[in-house]
């Protein structure tokens, strides 16, 4: 019977990759809005449009965020999608579950909701698809009860999120799951009571390869990276030589030019202060290179998709930074809090922190949350010559005279 | 209501460590090197034994009962763990290697694709579409599932050039941030919003304003209402965002658009956008034919001309982008020439650059 009633869902359940439609069939034998929803698609279907409102706002309570408001805009057909409401569960660090925690998962969305989930949403949480009013404070209180929490949604700090990490990857160069876990959980507040300009969104990648692809999609990303050299293990080197791999295209690949390769004695070498740790030659010989053994991490802002400004990649402010579990990432904390209350204080509504700075200039921004000018920001200095002079240069010029002293950056070579 | 419970607020979410596998608490951080075994499985090698990962491609969109399924694979292969990954692929994680290939068989007798892994096409990753959002020029997971039926064997094997990432969003606000990907294709608009009476009851007019990019929208103190600018406004739907009377969303003129390029990993060349390359196909529900034909297109002309290990982007870097429209066969019109606020960067300013055939 199926068959005559939705042709053009029908159509989405054939092909080889695992259907969407089915899923939803799945769900739809128990639950009516399940059903009611593959209905409405259809219609949408056969229409070309969407047939949801604009979200409202709805939630649990003590919390300003975390479940999305969604109504359908043909209520009177479609009343078991009248609302039809997500919720944002905060997802485990790395995604790693038990199959207990997911039956967990399963069992309070069945009491709670449409059977239907997104594993998972962009910003890393699980998605608990279709619910009505009523039913979110009991699913959240089953929510909590068994150990599980909301993430964030709204004007807020958004769900961190880390790569796997040290969990699963040899590249990780401090632990992405811990310090995740540690920040949502010091910033609970911040997550889930909107109370800023906009959203803030932290991405957590161990290594400059950004599988959580912070640099496109996070306000702050926090990249892995290392200060030393990267370890050869020559032996290593001589068995992939052996085994016809090609050294030479790693080598050519190598952005900076800063592998030497002896084909004879079979030795790899790098000059690892021209090195930009761009994790190719080690992607391609994992098991001849190592990441290096001072780690640590890159802090890049601002990074975020097209709305409104244009589509920023994020940039550095922060070329390395220590991650030390002991001392409760300290640093970086500090940081955090003080991008946080310039942010705060002078952005417009629904401005992102890098369109803040676009705004404001880089030099206000480094000087509110006290961070010394780096070349390691810039692809390459200003090229117009309009720059500003502030009281304090003016103060510092005197200062350095009175004492006697050349000014800084006058110095010439005799 | 009586006697209403409000459970505890702010516990976080689980603890990870108490979900993982016996095996990498043992190698937390020890781990030594990996390798690709075949498509869809990998091999990492710590310093406390070995863990074997197999891939699965999943529609995201997921009912408890596949979920609970899942749960029941775990248990059988895997000691009860099991791990998602931000592509939404499900891995299952083993210990032992001689369990692989009949975890597989299960999982592919019921539907369910082992790949994703080393240089193939990765999951698709896509936002929500007509199934819950407000927003959406298209529908996200039927466009996915009509690519990736068509891509199907480019998931299964992993000897393309180099990874490819294809991602999806069904408005310009872009969740998920498909702008730095392989190949991106977005829901468009193309006309104006549509301005609804009685807008100043659901929206603050100064809001409205201020929303619009290109200050296309000025007040209209008369009618309590707004104006748009027909001739700045370029739809990118920010104003119906924070105003629900400014709908966009229109059926005979919405579509998508293709960009291409981007990447996100630091490797090599760097971080970089994708680029428009197609600025509109019109929505051709259930299975979007024009999309499919033109997205392995894209594929297809890459796999062929791009040396090994040069993703998508660093291909075109290589022949230069009017090489691009040549081999792609494609028109180069007024929408791919930026006029936003960032554009004259993006012209060429020397006088390299290759001829090609129709210019
Ligand atoms: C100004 C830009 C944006 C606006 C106005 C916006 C708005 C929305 C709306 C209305 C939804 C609800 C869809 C539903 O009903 O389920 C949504 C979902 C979501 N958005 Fe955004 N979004 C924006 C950008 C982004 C970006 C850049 C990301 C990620 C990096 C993101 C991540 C998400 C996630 C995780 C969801 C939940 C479901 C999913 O993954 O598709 N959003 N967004
Ligand atoms: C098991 C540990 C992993 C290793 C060793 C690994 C390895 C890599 C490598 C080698 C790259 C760089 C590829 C390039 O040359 O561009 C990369 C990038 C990436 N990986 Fe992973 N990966 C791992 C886990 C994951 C997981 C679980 C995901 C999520 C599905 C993931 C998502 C990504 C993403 C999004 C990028 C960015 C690449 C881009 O878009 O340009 N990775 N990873
Ligand atoms: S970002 Fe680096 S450390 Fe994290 S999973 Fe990817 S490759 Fe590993
Ligand atoms: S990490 Fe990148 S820059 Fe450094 S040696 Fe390897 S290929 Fe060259
Ligand atoms: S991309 Fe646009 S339409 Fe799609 S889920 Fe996000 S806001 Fe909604
Ligand atoms: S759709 Fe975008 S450009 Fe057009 S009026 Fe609205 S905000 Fe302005």
């Amino acid at each position: 019977m199926t068959e005559k009633k939705r042709p053009l869902l029908d159509e989405l359940k054939k092909g080889k990759w695992p259907s969407f439609v089915t899923e939803i069939e799945k769900s739809a034998a128990k639950k009516p809005s399940a059903e009611a929803l593959l209905d409405l698609v259809e219609r949408s279907y056969k229409e070309n449009r969407v047939h949801w409102k604009h979200g409202g706002i709805v939630g649990v309570r003590g919390y300003g965020g975390g479940v999305i408001g969604r109504y359908c805009d043909l209520p009177e057909e479609f009343p078991h999608l009248a609302e039809f409401h997500t919720i944002r569960v905060n997802q485990p660090s790395g995604w790693f579950y038990t199959s207990d925690a997911l039956r967990t998962l399963c069992n309070i969305w069945e009491k709670h909701g449409s059977g239907l989930t997104n594993m998972h949403g962009a910003t890393g949480d699980a998605i608990l698809l279709g619910t009505t009013t009523e039913h979110l404070q009991d699913c959240f209180n089953d929510l909590s009860d068994a150990g599980f929490d909301l993430g964030g949604s709204g004007s807020n700090l958004r769900t961190p999120s880390a790569c796997v990490g040290p969990a699963r990857c040899e590249y990780a160069c401090f632990d992405t799951l811990d310090l995740c876990h540690h920040i949502t959980n010091a910033y609970q507040d911040e997550l889930h009571r909107p109370m800023w300009p906009y959203k803030f969104k932290i991405k957590i990648s161990g290594c400059p390869n950004d599988c959580t692809a912070s640099i496109a999609r996070a306000d702050l990303s926090i990249i892995g990276t290392w200060r030393d050299a990267i370890q050869v293990n020559q032996e290593a080197v001589k068995e992939y030589v052996d085994n016809g791999f090609d050294v030479k295209a790693v080598q050519r690949a190598c952005p900076t030019k800063c592998i030497s390769f002896d084909a004879e004695k079979k030795e790899l070498n790098i000059d690892n202060e021209n090195c930009t740790r761009c994790m190719h030659c080690i992607n391609e010989m994992p098991k001849a290179l190592r990441i290096g053994k001072e780690k640590g991490a890159t802090i890049l802002l601002g990074g975020k998709a097209t709305i409104v400004q244009s589509a920023f990649l994020g940039w550095v402010i922060k070329p390395f930074i220590k991650l030390d579990k002991e001392d409760g990432y300290q640093e970086l904390h500090d940081l955090l809090e003080k991008i946080w209350a310039w942010w705060d204080e002078h952005a417009k509504v629904r401005e992102r922190i890098g369109e803040l700075i676009y705004r404001k200039g880089m030099a206000s921004f480094l000087k509110a949350v006290d961070l010394e000018p780096a070349p390691q920001m810039v692809k390459h200095p200003r090229e117009n010559p309009y720059f500003f002079w502030y009281p304090e240069d003016f103060a510092a010029e005197k200062e350095v005279k009175e004492a006697g002293k050349q000014v800084a950056g006058t110095e010439v070579a005799e | 209501m009586v006697n209403p419970y409000y459970a505890k607020t702010d516990i976080g979410p689980p603890y990870f460590w108490d979900m993982l596998p016996e095996i990498i608490k043992n190698n937390y951080g020890k781990w030594l090197y990996h390798e690709h075994v075949k498509p869809g499985v990998l091999k990492h090698v710590g310093e406390a034994g070995e863990l074997y990962t197999v891939r699965v491609g999943s529609p995201r969109l997921l009912s408890i009962d596949t979920l609970r399924w899942f749960a029941d694979i775990a248990d059988k292969y895997c000691d009860g763990h099991l791990r998602f990954t931000s592509r939404h692929n499900v891995e299952f994680l083993l210990t032992d290697p001689s369990k692989i290939d009949a975890l597989i068989e299960e999982v592919e007798a019921a539907g369910w694709p082992v790949g994703g892994t080393g240089k193939s096409l990765k999951n698709l990753i896509h936002t929500q579409g007509w199934i819950h959002c407000h927003s959406a020029a298209t529908d996200a997971s039927g466009t996915v599932k009509a690519v990736m039926d068509d891509l199907y064997e480019y998931f299964k094997k992993d000897d393309l050039p180099a990874k490819l990432k294809i991602s999806m969003a069904c408005c310009l606000n872009m969740c998920g941030a498909v702008h730095c990907s392989d190949i991106a294709f977005v829901g468009v608009h193309r006309k104006i919003p549509r301005v609804q009476e009685g807008l100043a009851n659901t929206c603050e007019i100064p809001n409205v304003v201020a929303s619009c990019p290109t200050g296309a929208i000025s007040p209209n103190p008369k009618e309590k209402s707004v104006i748009i600018n027909e001739e700045k406004c370029m739809y990118c739907g920010n104003c119906f965002s924070v105003c629900p009377s400014l709908p966009i969303a229109d059926p005979e003129n919405d579509g998508i658009a293709v960009f291409v390029g981007g990447k996100v990993s630091n490797t090599r060349s760097g971080p970089a956008f994708s680029k428009l390359v197609i600025p509109f196909i019109p929505n051709e529900p259930p299975r979007w034919e024009k999309l499919v034909v033109a997205i392995r297109n894209l594929v297809e002309i890459w796999v062929k001309d791009a040396k090994k290990g040069e993703r998508y982007g660093e291909w075109i870097e290589r022949i230069g982008w009017e090489k691009f429209f040549e081999k792609a066969n494609l028109p180069f019109t007024d929408k791919h020439i930026d006029d936003f606020i960032f554009s004259v960067p993006t012209f060429r300013t020397t006088t390299q650059f290759k001829f090609t055939n129709n210019k």
